[in-house]
């Protein structure tokens, strides 16, 4: 089935120097597995080919339902060096929730 | 010292330097507390503090915290309510002074402020480094000597500890430099229940409830992506408060009556803010494992956390340094339809002919169009018929002739390019000192975190 991000997760951007984080929590524990197993960071890699420059990494939290990403170099250099409108990456969050996903599971919304 | 409490409430008045000014005086009218925590510094506020303590040595502080603290002194006087900030700065001593100043005015005699001093490290780098501690960039591995000259600050973080020893001296206002966010609320509960510093689960648990309460309203309903629309009255949002207990579970809340939200959803959004490695949060108090955070609705805007699992700390203490490292200067003006991208494209082309026509060379020069593609970039939705959208165009660059030069030349754009533009009311953009970030570690045996408490207000001299 077809569904976007946003519909089976929520998500929290920050910054920390030129790398953003974007935690990813699914809604409900059942989506949890379907995060693991398509959130991969070769596919979150390519959803943000052109903004992030550096390497992604994966970090997993199921006791919160959740996935830490860490995506270098995506901020323009970060702090006051930064000549993005989003220097600090708070929308990064609502830009992974975008993502479309077509998933082999059929899961209720 | 009394028998133990019970019960702590911890609740975060600021989450930032330019936070809501009334929240710290509704957090002690609204309903009980014990301690008020106010979180003033992010990785380049030491280095503006440093700069306005250049200009005025009184200065270096943040300087919001004074007037906030005017209204609120007498409440929390007259309730027993313990203060416990960062916002001291580059100048503890200068922002606890000024304090005495508005107690004194208050008539509140007596008040007792513990500083805590040593972090700022600035003046002592070619000793350090003599001492054989390089200091060098711990993100890149850069030698120091590449940014020594123009370095702005250099500030150790230290951690909850030089806290409890000023509220174990009977501190009623307790004023940090470069403390960490998490320490201002682990701090209280290894005071109040006599945690010992290698129960490490414990230093996890405090430091997790400082982090949950360390943003502000960003843990009880602001910016909620989850369903940030069904948020009851933002306008009147309740911060977060912590109610810890002696075995370390603590319940998040906010006090009734308020507006926001404290849910599952907005705790766990809070708790992946700004982190790396979950399962090892560095601190000078513990690294904390958050993938050991348990969570659990405890009733109407009530969360438990508990279970929390940490070890011990490594031996070293991060330091946050900063450095001059150029300028910026950025403009904007806003196309309306008909063709507002086009027409906001076309003006860029001609903004760049233009400066390479001055022969003006940049670091970087950087276009994004607000209200098309200035937050999701290329994730953007292709464009259909736009209303309006701001061209926004930034350069950086070392030479600040060149940058200054670059703010001569957007608006001429008004008169000598595409049609249907406007907003240019603010005026030239003037250019802006980049202060690049430069983290590094050091031995913890090398700095001594001092505490210095005193007595002052109405009387008092």
């Amino acid at each position: 089935m077809k569904l976007r991000l946003i519909q089976i997760a929520h998500a929290r951007s920050g910054d920390k120097g030129d790398t953003a984080n974007v935690g990813v929590i699914a809604r409900k524990k059942e989506y949890y597995p379907i995060l693991v197993k398509y959130l991969t960071v070769d596919r979150v890699a390519l959803h943000f080919r052109g903004i992030t420059f550096g390497k992604v990494e994966r970090f997993e939290l199921p006791n919160l339902w959740a996935l830490n990403f860490l995506l270098h170099h995506s901020l323009g250099g970060g702090g006051t060096r930064s000549l993005k409108n989003d220097a600090q990456g708070k929308t990064l969050s609502s830009a992974m929730l975008r993502m479309e996903l077509d998933i082999e599971e059929s899961v209720s919304l | 010292m009394a028998a133990m409490r019970e019960r702590i409430r911890i609740a975060s008045g600021q989450g930032f330097w330019g936070d809501l000014l009334t929240a710290p005086y509704d957090q002690v009218t609204k309903g009980p507390v014990d301690y008020l925590v106010m979180d003033y510094l992010a990785e380049v506020t030491m280095s503006i503090m440093q700069k306005q303590k250049r200009r005025d040595p009184r200065l270096g502080y943040a300087r919001d915290f004074i007037p906030l603290m005017e209204r609120i002194l007498p409440i929390i006087v007259e309730k027993g309510i313990t203060v416990i900030t960062n916002g001291g700065g580059v100048n503890p001593e200068s922002c606890r002074d000024a304090l005495f100043e508005i107690a004194a005015k208050a008539g509140i005699g007596d008040l007792k402020i513990g500083v805590v001093l040593g972090d700022d490290i600035l003046g002592d780098l070619q000793e350090l480094n003599a001492r054989g501690i390089p200091l060098d960039n711990m993100e890149t591995g850069e030698k120091l000597a590449v940014v020594a000259e123009r370095l702005v600050s250099a500030n150790v973080y230290f951690g909850a500890w030089p806290i409890v020893e000023a509220l174990s001296g009977g501190a009623q206002v307790i004023i940090t430099g470069r403390t960490t966010d998490t320490g201002l609320t682990l701090a209280p509960m290894i005071y109040e229940f006599g945690w010992k510093a290698d129960e490490w689960d414990k230093m996890a648990a405090g430091t997790v409830a400082g982090h949950i309460l360390e943003c502000g309203g960003q843990a009880s309903g602001g910016n909620f992506s989850a369903a940030w629309a069904s948020v009851p009255d933002l306008a009147r949002i309740g911060f977060p408060i912590a109610e810890a207990f002696p075995d370390a579970s603590v319940v998040i809340t906010k006090h009734e009556g308020t507006g926001g939200l404290v849910s599952e959803q907005t705790v766990k959004e809070q708790l992946l803010y700004e982190i790396g490695d979950p399962s090892r949060y560095i601190t000078p108090d513990c690294i904390a494992d958050f993938t050991s955070i348990n969570l659990e609705d405890a009733g109407e805007n009530r969360v438990k956390v508990f279970g929390v699992k940490g070890s011990a700390p490594t031996d070293s203490y991060k330091v946050s340094m900063s450095y001059a490292d150029g300028y910026t200067s950025v403009g904007a003006l806003t196309y309306a339809w008909p063709d507002a991208l086009e027409k906001a494209r076309a003006a860029d082309r001609i903004l760049r002919d233009r400066l390479s026509a001055l022969g003006l060379s940049f670091e970087e020069v950087r276009t994004e169009f607000v209200g098309y593609d200035s937050c999701h970039g290329p994730l953007s939705a292709p464009e259909t018929e736009i209303n309006e959208v701001v061209l926004r165009i930034g350069v950086r660059g070392r030479d600040f002739k060149a940058v200054e030069r670059f703010g001569m030349e957007i608006a001429p754009l008004i008169l000598t390019g595409p049609p249907g533009v406007t907003g240019f009311a603010g005026g030239r953009p003037k250019p802006s000192e980049v202060i690049s970030y430069w983290p590094a570690l050091m031995p913890k045996t090398a700095v001594t975190p001092r505490v210095v408490l005193a007595r002052g207000g109405a009387g008092a001299r």
